[in-house]
């Protein structure tokens, strides 16, 4: 298991890359002092060729300087690829660096820096062909972890412009690590163009792929052209349907793991999203229809604090999430308690009442955030760390965003069945849903408990608001498209159990993921919701039923 | 959630009504025009903008003398990216305001859906974002992109050397009309060039959607079969998810191209687009495009956003269908002028043949047959700061094709609303 960290080239992530750059640059920049004087320029025909509108003499000019083995070519490269080359008038390339401007064939520094600079194009064809030039000269870095890099890069693209550099460089080469992968790499390439013992050896070696384009390379060895098979030789297709056999199995268990993954990311916002409901309507019986807007909250109260931090402490941005989440508990909770104390206090016992009243309660809320914030959406920027993903096998990259949910709604998980369990408010929250009067009678405050574990429930309404402003969009309507979410995961998991919640939260995520993947997302959610009525049907009480005798006041 | 729309319906349209109330006693020298666009819901994140554009260039129009010495007086309604409302409030538009045109929608569900009654009433429509084709009507003037100004000449780039040499692809979309028959010509489309079922992968999404893990993952697995690209039909806010989760996975544009034809300068505000660099976008119009007349544009809008302290005004951005609200809006003044009446059925024929140096950089024309602009077509690649370079474009405007080919039976369609 490989793990690198795909930047998205924000924050510590993007200024380490630059900063190597600039070491690297520096670098560069000695060599061309070493070379100046006694080098010749770069050919004129191939800059000329480099700066012109002519594609295909372009990618024949990037080629060329590839092939020359001129140490300016790197940089050059390196440069156009990160945006900072530009052509003059008169056709000659110059790389910009701050205020230095350097000519690219000679070498040598150019001030003052000439106007009216153009930038060298730069298209996703140019971008792929500097890609693959790029990592074909970096293979001869002294920096392993640069070859080991440059290696993985090439083993996506593999055509046979790289292969010359390759070979090279697996002549060369000594780390384990990156032989491998540039032998799958020149294997995948040579399968179509090698002689017979060459293309047995590729298709062998090739069994070590994880790569999806391997599948296709030796599904396209077996097929047939006409009458004929691609590859002719009997001995060779046997191996490669060998080969094809171990490579889909692997990327069978890849496919598997990455779809459990998103079924439990998934999962784990339905989980935080029905955590706080499974409090107010699993013990308390409230049928709170404002849970979604108590979510909402928590979000709008999350990009305030964002907010707060953009403008007072923009070196902090990275760590305002360690605020946000007290706060957008706190705000939400409060709310809550006024909610329950206005209003939904007098309404306990009497259902409806309380559907049509917290109805209403929502429909203020939301026009009341409309108004304050506006109808559009607010925008709640990730912190740094939360961009980009981890690696776990070829293809398979893990968000950050959505592991760092997954683990806090664990860490809500937690800490909610502590407080329920083992703390004097859990204690009185249980003895009062369980029987209000012997409760009362014994010398709880009803009423302070009742308030207290609405707000508990609110205030984790408001955590998942934090963490979906995270993933998802934050506007006054977010909480209408969890609200059903909620309800659903709590009335399948069993009304006031904690780990009828969790299971359903869970397995309703992953359910829906492996049919999302079979059948399309909008024909997966109503499966979903059809699978919840029928089973609803057969088992009311839901996954985990309440044992025991309940008595309701 | 039934009830819960209704009731919210019937909110609105109570404080609608009592803000209808208060201008009956308007002055004799205005003329009063509607603009349709959803202030709220999934569609907000595009449509609010178009609302804001559209007054400021009555302002701009009211300030040059109005039309034909009338001021423009707004009448603006939110029908809140719910289609039904928007039939709803086009009706209360006409019949009760008694607006001389309209200027709204964005979704062609939305459209579909208050068609039957532009048509019952005689009203008269600008709808300023590109859509599906297929339809002509009298009573609608379409100053946004046919599928032949946009869908078809961005497939076509896709498979080109310089695109990219596309051979499969993705068409992902939101579940509704618009992505549906786009899809449906573009699969015919592909056809045509000799792409196969198996190299084609149809997905859609439902509106509001957030969750693109499993999308952008079988995407990367698709791609494994050959140089993929994916066109992208999503609408609304939930482009921001997708965006993310495709920066979040590390799915490179040099990989694999994201192409989108609803997606521009506005939706890409709240994203990240660093590792988003060179996905494409196809349209008429960028806010990069160089020229004096968007320029001038770009100006107006900075200024009238700070002025009236939108929000964003920070960070002013111009888009395609801001420009098609534009360019609409101004035709329809000059197409009155020509009539001298503000009378629907006069100015339906003055509008044909009308021309207008446009924001980006040509003169565009109104045909004089099927109510649609002849328009440049764009592609262009997101850059790091969220504006797109243009990699393409045409060297004139194009005709626009209401009717594809590429769907049977419509070479039997006339090309102009009588026929109908």
């Amino acid at each position: 298991m490989v793990l690198t960290r795909c930047s998205n080239g924000t924050g510590r992530a993007a200024s380490r890359e630059r900063c190597a750059a600039r070491v690297l640059r520096g670098a560069f920049a000695f060599a061309f002092l070493l070379w100046f004087g006694t080098a010749i320029a770069i050919a004129p025909e191939t800059v000329r060729d480099l700066a012109g509108d002519d594609g295909d003499a372009r990618d024949k000019a990037i080629a060329t300087l590839v092939a020359s083995g001129d140490p300016r070519a790197l940089p050059l490269l390196e440069a156009w690829r990160n945006g900072n080359a530009r052509r003059d008038a008169s056709g000659r390339v110059l790389l910009v660096d701050g205020d230095a401007t350097v000519d690219a064939s000679t070498g040598a520094a150019v001030a003052p820096a000439p106007p009216d600079l153009d930038e060298l194009t730069l298209t996703n064809r140019v971008r792929r062909e500097l890609d693959s030039a790029i990592n074909a000269l970096r293979l001869s870095s002294p920096d392993v972890g640069v070859r080991l890099a440059a290696a993985k890069a090439l083993s996506g693209e593999a055509d046979g412009v790289a292969l010359p550099a390759i070979k090279a460089a697996l002549v060369k080469e000594t780390d384990s690590g990156i032989r491998a992968s540039l032998m799958l790499t020149s294997a995948s390439i040579e399968l179509a163009t090698g002689d017979k013992d060459t293309r047995l050896a590729a298709v062998r070696t090739l069994a070590e792929s994880d790569h999806e384009a391997t599948r296709t390379l030796l599904q396209g060895l077996l097929t047939k052209q006409g009458d004929k098979f691609v590859e002719p030789d009997d001995g060779i297709r046997a191996e490669a349907a060998k080969s094809l056999r171990v490579v889909e199995s692997r990327l069978a268990r890849g496919d598997v793991v990455a779809r459990v993954f998103s079924g439990l990311s998934l999962g784990s916002v339905l989980l935080l999203a029905a955590l706080g409901l499974a409090i107010t309507y699993g013990l308390m019986g409230v049928i709170n229809m404002a849970h979604g807007e108590l979510m909402m909250i928590g979000a709008y109260a999350t990009y305030i604090v964002q907010g707060v931090f953009r403008t007072y402490a923009p070196g902090a941005f990275d760590f305002y999430l360690v605020v946000a989440v007290p706060v957008a508990f706190v705000v939400s909770g409060v709310v809550g308690m006024a909610l329950e104390r206005t209003v939904i206090r007098h309404l306990y016992g009497r259902p409806l009442e309380t559907l049509l009243a917290t109805w209403g309660l929502s429909l203020i809320l939301i026009q009341a955030v409309r108004t304050v914030f506006g109808a559009q959406n607010v925008q709640v920027e990730n912190p740094s760390w939360m961009a980009g993903g981890v690696e776990v096998m070829t293809g398979i990259v893990l968000p950050w965003s959505r592991i760092v949910i997954a683990l806090f709604a664990g860490a809500v998980v937690l800490a909610i069945w502590l407080v329920l369990t083992r703390t004097r408010l859990g204690l009185f929250v249980r003895s009062v849903t369980q029987n209000r009067s012997m409760a009362g009678a014994l010398g709880v405050p009803t009423a302070r408990v009742d308030m207290l574990a609405f707000g508990l429930g609110s205030g984790l309404a408001g955590l998942a608001g934090c963490a979906l402003s995270q993933i998802g969009n934050v506007g006054p309507d977010l909480g209408q498209s969890y609200i059903v979410d909620s309800f659903m995961v709590v009335v399948l998991g069993g009304v006031g159990q904690l780990a009828g919640t969790v299971t359903a939260a869970l397995g309703l995520g992953i359910v829906n993921k492996f049919l999302e993947a079979w059948s399309g997302a909008v024909l997966a959610k109503i499966a979903v919701l059809v699978f919840i009525i029928l089973f609803i049907q057969k088992r009311p009480q839901g996954l985990f039923a309440f044992k025991g005798r309940t008595v309701e006041a | 959630m039934h009830r819960r729309s209704v009731l919210k319906q019937l909110a609105l349209t109570t404080a609608l009504a009592a803000l209808c109330g208060v201008p009956a006693a308007q002055a004799a020298d205005t003329v009063k025009v509607g603009v349709l666009h959803s202030l709220s819901g999934t569609m907000a994140i595009s449509e609010t903008v178009l609302k804001d554009v559209a007054l400021m260039t009555f302002d701009e129009i009211n300030a040059s003398g109005g039309v034909m010495g009338k001021k423009i007086e707004a009448v603006v309604v939110d029908p809140a990216s719910n289609w039904p409302l928007f039939a709803e409030k086009a009706r209360q538009l006409i019949s009760q305001d008694k607006v001389a045109a309209v200027f709204g929608c964005w979704t062609s569900v939305s459209r579909k859906s208050v068609l039957p009654v532009f048509e019952e009433l005689n009203g008269l429509l600008f709808y300023p974002v590109q859509y599906e084709g297929e339809e002509l009507s009298k009573n609608v003037f379409y100053t946004g992109a046919a599928p032949n100004q946009q869908a078809i000449p961005a497939v076509e780039y896709l498979m080109s050397k310089d695109g990219g040499g596309a051979k499969r692809f993705v068409l992902l979309g939101t579940d509704y009309v618009y992505p549906r028959t786009t899809n449906k010509i573009l699969r015919a489309f592909l056809h045509s060039k000799g792409i196969d079922d198996k190299d084609i992968d149809e997905k859609y999404t439902p509106f509001g959607h957030s969750d693109y893990q499993t999308i952008v993952a079988d995407i990367k697995k698709f791609s494994g079969g050959g140089k993929t690209a994916v066109i992208s039909t999503i609408n609304g806010d939930s482009n921001v998810p997708f965006y993310k989760e495709l920066g979040n996975q590390g799915l490179k544009a040099t990989d694999v191209p994201v192409v989108a034809f609803s997606v521009g300068e506005e939706e890409l505000r709240g994203v990240d687009t660093k590792p988003l660099v060179g996905h494409l976008a196809a349209w008429n119009y960028f806010m990069s495009v160089k020229n004096p007349e968007n320029d001038a544009f770009k100006k107006k809008w900075a200024a009238y956003a700070k002025a009236k302290k939108l929000p964003g005004a920070d960070k002013p951005l111009t888009n395609d269908p801001m420009e098609a609200t534009y360019v609409g809006i101004h035709m329809w003044k000059q197409a009155v002028e020509k009539a001298k009446s503000f009378d629907t059925d006069k100015v339906i024929v003055a509008m044909g043949g009308q021309t207008f140096k446009s924001p980006d950089g040509f003169v565009m024309t109104m045909d004089s047959k099927n109510h649609h602009l002849h328009k440049p077509v764009m592609i262009g690649e997101v850059k790091a700061d969220g504006q797109f370079n243009v990699v393409w474009k045409t060297s004139a405007p194009i005709r626009a094709q209401p009717w594809s080919p590429f769907i049977p039976g419509n070479e039997k369609k006339k090309d102009g609303p009588d026929a109908m």
